[in-house]
């Protein structure tokens, strides 16, 4: 039996505003329990929700950003239903009329290959409060800081074909809304949260299956996980003759399975209606150009430019470009004078491998980019080898000093002096006839003991292109 | 559009609120008694007219992104039913 | 000194005729011997205490207009560090941690709060018989209602136990108990008086307004009320203009509409005659009188009981006892605590409301009842419209009938129809008044003027002018 898979995102984007949505309360992550709920966001009788400016020019950015149909003028409509954390009873959102219409974006399906994937909508909505289950036995606490957090979600098509392209997609996705300032993109934070719709029909048959909706997935590599686990599920199901049930289900990372989830939304008619105390939002044409006109170069441009420009390969620029202030960094690099493929190698490299290590972002980089396009300026002009540079890079990411000092202290320069190589490689020569002779003989692979030999010799200092090409000379 | 018993017991799940089984003969009977009154909508042409969700013909005004609030969760957690280790209290709910 | 009027009262005060505590002291010591049930709490320390500020800027000649004025405020409006209770059980723990801004406007005038007032639950009655505080006793005859759902504002201030109160409208709550008690109560533009902090019942209806013994009363206060609130995204940015300026303006040529679905056989004789007899008195000024048609004010009803159900069951959704009001003891469980609260909370009447609203707004009925209905209510609009081509102030009864007695009316739909004249001017979001135009049987009957959007001082100036030429506006019930 031939499956086909059929995988739909929607991604919960927390808007990255100073205030709340609807009310003048902070958005500050890390405060104290209920110290960032107001009244209004509360839900007390007689309040009244007004419209953060901010939160509508970062979903008309992201529209735009996505090529997307804006609707001049949308509604915001209640979503109603019961939950400790949801504190009016409704959740203000929007439902026939959006912000943001269809758009696309694309992604890259790996292989080389790309393929859009369409945006059906993206709408505004208020982010509830948590629910905290384990802070007493008997009772579920409340904490409602996060009520009113404005945010963007994100609806995709049903274009994704296996968890890969779903992958590709919302990290595309992460990418972009960091790219134009409205998200922090901040999954253990849960600024950024995706849900996954998936579904398997057979190959060529037009009609959806039956989907599942998975939720509490917080980073890229459960989002893979939990697609192709839940495919499994499902193929198994239909395999033996049973049928999918439309249903909620939870991802457990530790058990990698989903489960279903005892629903809060069991059977749910929403009831949605326009919200009263709300009028129409209505954007002119003016405000749409200031926004299009103030969008930073987005990531595929970017990409394209890097490659132009730089003589960067595909892969190379979108890896560099995936993160916009990983791309700014290694730009600075490149506008301090360092050359852009050394460059691009070191950011991706060692840089990387480093932010990694300690889990941190480029912006808090212990090395900055004008310290790194040191180092590497001195790779290039043949002061150190690529090598040693790798053990600059460490004492300078310790904070002890900059690329010259160090060099200099630990008499680090490489010997490139080819009269005193040729001295030495003349010596190791003599002292390893029989290994020449066998060199001689064909065995390439003896190039690298002598390489080791030199290297031994002036402790790692000197400068390998050299080395190589005066042993190819005198070996030959 | 008349409503049965059964439908009225889940539009009460719907909106939390309890109706016994005694009391939903006489509810439903209400109930029922009241849209029989809103039938006399169906008669109007209503064809090509847009539906009016306000008196006003105004747009949502925007306010700025400012900060405006300050931490009054005291007074907020004092009028509260059940509160603990600064969180509003409800009976434990399972997911 | 209780039946001076606003107007006078503030001008004794600037005078030293009186100072606001003595005032405040008369007016709390006549709602202590009432037996009206008018109020569900007295705030008398408060107002004493408020009523010894204004004294001071009295003294120092920096009173305003209202300043020391004892007033008697809605329980629906949000008070802060005071119980606000909505007529409701659910709310009858609820001591608010906020001040609407009316409330914090009233106080920043200067006036003096008395207490809050009785009302139909969450606004949702036309005779105060829906209050978990049982029912308010007409000051002309206590075996009778007061109407609603503003019927403690409109009794204390007919038994003058105040000099004048605050209301709410949605669908004739100050109109209709105003005229119930033979006094004024003016429901302004949608969007006229800010909104935050007046406990939602039908958000795109609900108005609040003053409960006055005058016209004149009414455009004092007005003034104080009225005004953009940058809280409230359905409050409107418009100038407030003075409204006493133009109250003795003469009404020669004012043009007059008499719809003709009002004065079909449903309406009682003696209303009838009451409100033609007036409309000649208007006529006698140099009004003009012209027949309009709102052809779909029969539909105003049903129209009403979808949008305000609908609209209401969402708005006290809030009122689930998790984190503030009535909460169930011994919960057993999340649905339990959302089944019995709210069940145990909410009145009678409002828990029909919610059900209607919840059915209405449900899947597969969207589109039969609720859109229909915000269809209608733009039909209903565009009559008035049309209407406001050819005249300028529509006018006709406020109530089919006059003060029945407590307990007379036992079913809703009954209830609901009593509504007729008044429903349509909130559902297309006009400004209405209701004066005292005469009695039926010693009970008041009042007249209903709309007028245009922000017409109010049309309006004003023209119940103004009745004012001066009749008094039914200064009679007072027995004994009072």
């Amino acid at each position: 039996m031939a499956w086909e898979t059929v995988i739909g995102l929607e991604i919960h984007s927390q808007l990255s505003t100073k205030s709340k949505i609807f009310s003048g309360a902070s958005t500050a992550f890390g405060a104290a329990p209920n110290t960032q709920a107001c009244a209004v966001d509360l839900g007390l009788p007689g309040v009244l929700p007004v419209l953060n400016k901010e939160a509508v020019m970062m979903a008309l950015r992201f529209g735009l950003a996505v090529n997307a149909k804006i609707n001049q003028h949308s509604i915001f409509a209640r979503k109603n239903y019961f939950y400790p954390d949801l504190p009016k009873g409704y959740q203000i959102s929007q439902f026939e009329i959006p912000i943001v219409g269809q758009g696309e974006i694309e992604i890259n399906t790996g292989e080389g290959g790309t393929k859009m994937v369409g945006i059906t909508r993206a709408h505004l909505e208020e982010d509830a409060g948590k629910s905290i289950h384990d802070l007493y036995k008997d009772f579920t606490a409340i904490d409602l800081n996060r009520a009113g957090t404005p945010l963007l979600e994100i609806v995709s098509e049903p274009d994704m074909r296996n968890a890969k392209e779903a992958v590709a997609y919302a990290k595309k996705i992460h990418a972009l809304v960091q790219y134009i300032g409205i998200c922090d993109g901040n999954m253990q934070e849960g600024s950024f949260r995706c849900d996954a719709n998936v579904s398997i029909r057979k190959k060529g048959s037009k009609k959806l299956g039956t989907r599942a909706e998975l939720k509490n997935i917080n980073s890229f590599k459960f989002l893979e996980k939990a697609i192709n686990i839940e495919i499994e599920r499902q193929q198994e199901i239909l395999e033996d003759g049973g049928e999918v049930v439309q249903e909620t289900r939870l991802y457990d990372a530790e058990k990698n399975e989903t489960r279903s989830m005892r629903t809060k939304e069991e059977a749910n008619d929403y009831r949605y209606f326009p919200d009263p105390d709300l009028l129409p939002v209505d954007i002119e044409d003016e405000m749409l150009t200031e926004i299009k006109n103030g969008l930073p170069e987005l990531p595929t441009e970017k990409k394209n430019r890097f490659v132009s420009e730089f003589g960067l390969s595909d892969y190379d620029a979108e890896n560099l470009t995936a993160q916009k202030s990983l791309a700014d960094y290694y730009e600075a690099m490149l506008n301090d004078g360092a050359e852009a493929k050394l460059a691009a190698n070191w950011v991706m490299g060692e840089l990387t491998a480093a932010l990694n290590t300690n889990q941190m972002d480029v912006q808090d980089s212990h090395i900055s980019a004008n310290e790194l396009s040191e180092l590497v300026k001195r790779i290039s002009d043949d002061t150190i080898s690529g090598k040693i540079a790798k053990d600059v890079f460490k004492v300078m990411w310790e904070g002890n000093g900059r690329v010259d000092d160090i060099i200099e202290s630990q008499g680090l320069r490489q010997m490139s002096d080819v009269r005193a190589i040729e001295d030495i490689i003349d010596g190791i020569i003599a002292d390893n006839s029989q290994q020449v002779e066998q060199f001689k003989a064909g065995n390439g692979k003896l190039l690298g003991y002598f390489v080791g030999q030199v290297m031994k010799a002036t402790q790692g200092k000197a400068n390998p292109k050299k080395v190589n090409q005066i042993l190819n000379d005198k070996l030959s | 559009m008349s409503l049965e018993k059964k439908q009225v017991k889940e539009i009460a799940q719907l909106a939390r609120l309890n109706i016994s089984d005694s009391e939903a003969l006489q509810t439903t009977t209400e109930l029922n008694n009241i849209l029989n009154l809103m039938a006399e909508l169906s008669e109007i042409d209503t064809e090509d007219v847009e539906p009016m969700a306000h008196p006003l013909d105004m747009s949502q005004r925007l306010r700025d992104d400012v900060v405006s609030e300050t931490d009054l969760s005291d007074d907020f957690q004092a009028i509260a039913p059940k509160t603990g280790k600064q969180h509003f209290l409800v009976p434990t709910v399972i997911e | 000194m209780h039946k001076f009027s606003v107007s006078e009262l503030s001008k004794g005060l600037k005078n030293r005729d009186f100072s606001s505590v003595e005032l405040t002291q008369h007016y709390l010591n006549r709602i202590d011997h009432s037996d009206l049930n008018a109020f569900i709490t007295v705030t008398e320390d408060l107002a004493l205490s408020q009523a010894r500020e204004a004294d001071t800027m009295l003294a120092k000649g920096k009173a305003n207009n209202l300043t020391g004025i004892p007033y008697a405020h809605k329980d629906i409006f949000c008070t802060k560090g005071i119980k606000t209770s909505a007529g409701s059980k659910i709310l009858d723990s609820f001591i608010s941690p906020y001040d609407a801004t009316l409330s914090y406007k009233l106080n920043m005038e200067g006036m003096v709060m008395l207490g809050k007032t009785n009302m139909d639950e969450f606004a949702m009655g036309s005779s105060n018989e829906n209050s978990y505080y049982g029912p308010v006793k007409n000051p002309w005859d206590k075996k009778r209602v007061p109407g609603g759902s503003s019927g403690g504002s409109a009794a204390a201030v007919s038994a003058r136990l105040s000099a004048f109160a605050t209301g709410t409208d949605t669908g004739g709550s100050i109109r209709q108990p105003a005229s119930l008690c033979g006094i004024t109560g003016i429901k302004p533009t949608y969007g006229r008086i800010s909104r935050y902090g007046m406990i939602a019942y039908a958000s795109s209806l609900d108005q609040a307004g003053p409960i006055t013994q005058s016209a004149e009363d009414a455009a004092l206060v007005l003034n104080t009320m009225a005004g953009f609130d940058d809280k409230d995204s359905t409050s409107v940015n418009r100038d407030v203009p003075d409204y006493t300026e133009n109250l003795n303006n003469s009404i020669k040529g004012l043009r007059i509409g008499i719809p003709k679905e009002y004065f079909s056989e449903g309406l009682d004789d003696d209303i009838a005659k009451v409100i033609l007899q007036s409309i000649k008195e208007f006529e006698s000024m140099g009004a003009i009188v012209k027949e309009v048609s709102l052809p779909n004010s029969a539909y105003a009803v049903p129209t009403y009981y979808i949008v305000a159900p609908c609209e209401c069951s969402s708005n006290l959704s809030r009122l689930d006892g998790v984190r503030y009001g009535y909460r169930c003891d011994d919960p057993k469980d999340l649905n339990d605590m959302y089944l019995r609260s709210r069940s145990e909370g909410f009145g009678e009447e409002v828990k029909r409301r919610i059900m209607i609203g919840t059915y209405a707004l449900s899947a597969g009925y969207y589109d039969a009842y609720y859109l229909k209905a915000q269809k209608v209510r733009h039909l209903i609009s565009e009559d008035f419209k049309k209407a406001f081509q050819k005249v300028d102030v529509i006018m006709g009864p406020v109530s089919p009938t006059t003060a029945f007695e407590i307990g007379a009316i036992k079913d809703s739909v009954s209830m609901y129809l009593a509504d007729i004249y008044t429903l349509s001017v909130n559902l297309a979001g006009l400004p209405a008044i209701s004066i005292p135009a005469g009695f039926s049987n010693n009970l008041p009957v009042g007249l209903q003027m709309i007028g245009n959007y922000w017409s109010e001082e049309v309006l004003l100036n023209t119940a103004h002018l009745f004012q001066t030429q009749t008094d039914w506006h200064v009679r007072l019930p027995e004994n009072t």
